[in-house]
């Protein structure tokens, strides 16, 4: 067992391009349901929505991946709209139960045969969907990278996507430290008390809902740049739930929550991966095969949901005081 | 202002509905034409791979492929008679048409989804032979159909709602509780017990390990400890992902079916087509519901579930032993969720995702009856069954999720509080 490589596999992971898209749909949902307290379960629309915009206007339509950035956020506010309107008046719960049937509902309807033409049905939209962001990469043909192995293109993508995290990080940091942050951490908390100070809370959580959803539509564009596919069947609800562990890991509520998260979940999500195959494949253990060590990763996974809800809610650099999580 | 950009996105929503009605979907749309049908083999195993075209009357030739789960389409330019062919040597080896003549066969399409049922053999054990039919036969099949289904989800929504109104808990891993039973079944009948004889064991396993002992272990202390609705309700999706990927370790991730009853013949009453198991198995779950509305309304501790339900607090009051009310209903829930995991595992076959491919039509139906209510999850079941089978008239059958989940958030725009929810639950 080669302890140097399973390392730089699994650092390389934890900072690497699917961990980022998972950030990018964690910052957004650290906006909906750390500082603003909706329980959206349907996050992973959001990302299909970035990444079949991408997928639609690039393959289907041929027109410009810069263009379908600009539709990526148009067809997230839309569809935050139509999430929000119906629930966000009604108790949390119901907000949960629609946002995770409505992410549903549109997977269905992508991977559709009716849909084919447009959406690509269930194989999805497979092509050179990225090609005019590769085009730009400044990065020499031969490199060397200590510690992280990343491909040419995939550090491309590594270095944009971080960048852009960070931005977003400072985005957020600066909105919730505005009046509209102080706001929307009132609903949080009290309901009732914001209103009565006269604001309108349903406009104030249709805007949380809609800045959350086009901050995870940007990890959808860095989905179907990156990995040049957009399949239906990557978007289920797991996805969702997955983010929500990340922001409970690092800490909701907290502005590096979604970054801390990220890079731990991943870390050791893919560091177990690593070493529990390595182990069977070098005959240590012998009562599990090598697909198995899938299924053991979402066990671990739930579980650890499970426990981080129960013992620790506030993650690990969260504040306890800051997020009191209750459907009233 | 506010007023008018609600009434803009109503109309928004609205619109997009039209569209999905009379867009894509139509039946009488060309595009939409096509001929479909699932290919399994007498034990109902999914035949995949094999090769369907059609031949249309100006010469155009279209074909399909049959996928995992056997379900081959051949989209359709226009309607039209067009000649039917299956491409036998791609048929799996030991399988065999069941009638030479369905491999090739004329056949006249209108519009709309044509279905067709091509019999295999395997072995020499017969399946079924083809079947054409009408769209008043077809009405009536998809309102048998429909009710079936429906008493599914009301088995399914029954303990989802029972749970919520006594607790308040939103379970995510209320689906897990009819993959369990299923699975439990099945490791009954796989160690050598009829299926018969296993589907009781399962049940009352299930009823007292995962009803009663899963409220014990996990969520008696979680109240105890005060976690908050919210909290617990994350608790249940990871308890969900927790599960479901167990199952997958230890059964693996293909669909299997039990030993018995597996590939039963079709019988024809009337109009309807149907099978002798689901017949039987629809009047257990009729039995089983009213059991249950009888039981709460009639028995001790069924008025006390329903005083718990209305107000746990005053309920606790009057001297009502609330975590006695919250174990019953615990094993109650558990015990029907059981019983509809076997129906779906007789009926189809057991799969480790079939509880969560079912979980959102139980919300679908809970919050059309009303979140909470007892009785709004059978009727709002028996809505959601019957209206997913008769929406296959007009949409895909592979999207006949999607009009249940519209409908659900449909209602929550007109009345959120279900049909029979009162006003005051939904704050």
């Amino acid at each position: 067992m080669d302890i140097g490589q399973v390392f730089t596999l699994t650092i390389t992971q934890a900072f690497g391009v699917t961990a980022l898209i998972y950030l990018f749909a964690a910052i957004g949902l650290n906006v909906q349901f750390g500082y603003t307290g909706l329980l959206n379960f349907g996050q992973v629309a959001f990302v299909a929505a970035g990444a079949y915009a991408v997928g639609v206007i690039v393959l289907t339509f041929d027109l410009s991946l810069w263009l379908s950035i600009i539709v990526a956020l148009i067809v997230s506010t839309l569809l935050a709209l139509l999430l929000g309107i119906p629930t966000l008046r009604l108790r949390a719960d119901y907000l949960a139960i629609v946002t995770i049937a409505a992410s549903e509902l549109l997977r269905l309807l992508v991977r559709s045969i009716a849909f084919k033409d447009v959406f690509g049905g269930a194989q999805g939209l497979n092509g050179k969907l990225g090609q005019e962001f590769h085009d730009l990469n400044p990065l020499p043909v031969d490199f060397t990278l200590p510690i992280f192995s990343w491909s040419r293109q995939d550090l491309w993508v590594v270095i944009v996507g971080w960048s852009l995290a960070l931005l977003f990080t400072l985005f957020v940091w600066g909105l919730v430290r505005s009046p509209w942050g102080r706001v929307v951490k009132g609903i949080r908390e009290d309901e009732d008390a914001v209103v009565s100070l006269g604001k309108n809370v349903f406009v104030y959580k249709l805007q949380a809902l809609i800045i959350g959803g086009g901050i995870a539509a940007f990890g959808g564009i860095l989905w179907a740049v990156a990995k040049q596919s957009v399949q239906p069947d990557t978007f289920q609800p797991d996805f969702t739930f997955f983010v929500f562990t990340i922001l409970l890991l690092g800490g909701a509520a907290r502005v590096f929550g979604p970054i801390v998260g990220t890079v731990i979940f991943w870390f050791l999500l893919a560091g177990f991966g690593e070493v529990l195959s390595s182990l069977i494949n070098n005959g240590y253990i012998s009562f599990l095969t090598p697909t198995d060590v899938g299924s053991i990763r979402f066990m671990l996974m739930g579980l650890g949901l499970m426990l981080l809800m129960i013992f620790r809610p506030q993650g690990i650099f969260g504040d306890r005081r800051e997020l009191a999580l209750d459907a009233r | 202002m506010l007023r008018r950009v609600r009434l803009a996105l109503g109309v928004l929503l609205l619109a997009t509905l039209a569209f999905l009605v009379s867009g894509g979907l139509s039946p009488v749309h060309a595009a939409e034409t096509t001929i479909t049908g699932t290919l399994t083999t007498p034990g109902g195993v999914a035949v995949s791979g094999v090769v369907v075209t059609a031949t249309g009357p100006d010469g155009v030739i279209a074909s399909g492929t049959s996928d995992e789960k056997g379900v081959f389409v051949v989209p359709l330019a226009a309607g039209g008679t067009y000649t039917v062919v299956i491409d036998v040597s791609t048929l799996p080896e030991g399988i065999t048409l069941n009638n030479e003549e369905d491999a090739s066969r004329s056949l006249l399409v209108l519009g709309g989804e044509k279905r067709i049922i091509i019999g295999l053999s395997e072995g020499g054990e017969s399946g079924i032979v083809a079947e054409a039919s009408g769209t008043g036969e077809r009405v009536a099949q998809l309102f048998l159909d429909g009710i079936l289904y429906g008493l599914v989800i009301a088995l399914g929504a029954v303990g989802l709602n029972l749970v919520f109104g006594t607790t308040g808990l939103t379970n995510f891993s209320h689906g897990e509780l009819l993959t369990l039973g299923a699975f439990t079944a099945l490791a009954f009948n796989t160690a050598g017990l009829n299926i018969i004889i296993a589907a009781p064991i399962a049940i009352v396993f299930a009823a007292l390990v995962y009803g009663w002992g899963q409220n014990r272990i996990l969520w008696r202390p979680l109240r105890r400890r005060k976690t908050g609705l919210i909290a617990a309700m994350i608790v249940s999706i990871g308890l969900a992902i927790l599960l479901r990927y167990t199952l997958v370790l230890f059964f693996g991730g293909a669909p299997q079916s039990y030993q018995q009853f597996a590939g039963q013949a079709g019988i024809t009453v009337g109009p309807f087509n149907t099978t002798p198991k689901a017949l039987i198995l629809g009047a257990l779950a009729i039995v089983a519901l009213a059991a249950t509305v009888i039981w709460l309304q009639r028995s001790r501790i069924g008025k006390a579930t329903r005083a718990v339900s209305d107000n746990p607090a005053l309920a606790s009051a009057t001297g009502i032993d609330v975590e006695r009310v919250i174990s019953v209903v615990w094993i109650i829930g558990a015990g029907l969720a059981a019983f509809a995991g076997i129906y779906l595992g007789l009926t189809q076959n057991t799969v480790w995702n079939m509880g969560q491919r079912i979980l959102l039509v139980l919300f679908a139906a809970v919050i059309l009856g009303g979140l909470g209510t007892i009785y709004g999850a059978i009727v709002g079941a028996m809505v959601v069954g019957i209206f997913i089978q008769m929406t296959t008239l007009f949409i895909p059958t592979e999207m006949k999720t999607v009009g249940a989940l519209f409908l659900m958030i449909l209602i929550l725009l007109v009345r959120p509080q279900g049909l029979l929810g009162r006003k005051e639950r939904v704050g």
